[in-house]
């Protein structure tokens, strides 16, 4: 499992995370697209390194169906974030 | 000079023929037996005498694996106008057609992407309302 710190550390990635939010099961085709809309100007092939990076840190699950493969968001991986530092007393805490 | 043609590979000229006719809605221009395919191609019933599309049979090796390599990345081949990209998708999808994305409005466009079951992936889009 990759690094979901590192994952989120980049714009482009976390702009991936919210069109995906936007609507699930995108082709690539579709999120460059929708990418290019908000401005971005990364290459197909830069949008698909960075998928891989996200898929590594379970942020992306890359779903192939038939000839096809879609994307969709899985932010389970930001639960350790809310884990770690969730709010309230930190006596329980150790 | 003009734009007469434009060719898409098909990998069955019959079912090509039937999809882009009882599908989509075009009519049949042209159908000359050439050996064992045919010239094959279809227009717009809007423009009868506009761009005809070629149903070019995709016997060459490498046209399959281009062909494969679009469609797994959801990129179309090419690009269709229509008045409503919303009611289009309505129409298509109630006719069984399979959309790899539903209607998108970007960049002042609305597209959606649908499969012509011959192995290629087709966008249809309007200006944005």
């Amino acid at each position: 499992m990759g690094d979901v710190y590192k994952a989120l550390a980049d714009p482009t990635r976390r702009a991936i995370l919210d069109e995906l939010q936007d609507r699930g099961g995108q082709t690539l085709f579709e999120l460059c697209a929708r990418l290019a809309g908000k401005g971005f100007t990364s290459t197909r092939q830069a949008i698909s390194q960075h998928l891989a990076v996200l898929s590594d840190a379970g942020l992306v699950v890359i779903r192939r169906e038939g000839r096809y493969v879609f994307l969709d968001l899985d932010t389970s991986p930001l639960r350790q974030i809310y884990q770690r530092w969730r709010a309230g007393p930190c006596g329980s805490d150790t | 000079m003009r734009i007469g043609h434009l060719s898409i590979f098909v990998d069955d000229q019959d079912k090509a023929l039937t999809f882009y006719t009882g599908v989509l809605g075009f009519t049949k221009k042209h159908e000359i037996p050439l050996g064992e395919h045919r010239w094959l191609t279809v227009v717009s019933p809007e423009e009868p005498d506009g761009v005809e599309l070629v149903l070019e049979p995709d016997q060459h090796p490498a046209a399959a694996t281009f062909k494969k390599a679009l469609v797994t990345d959801g990129i179309p081949v090419t690009m269709f106008g229509v008045p409503d990209v919303a009611a289009e998708y309505e129409r298509l999808t109630a006719l069984g057609v399979i959309f790899t994305q539903e209607p998108l409005s970007v960049g002042g466009m609305t597209t959606a992407v649908f499969d012509d079951t011959c192995g290629n992936l087709i966008q249809i889009a309007a200006p944005q309302a």
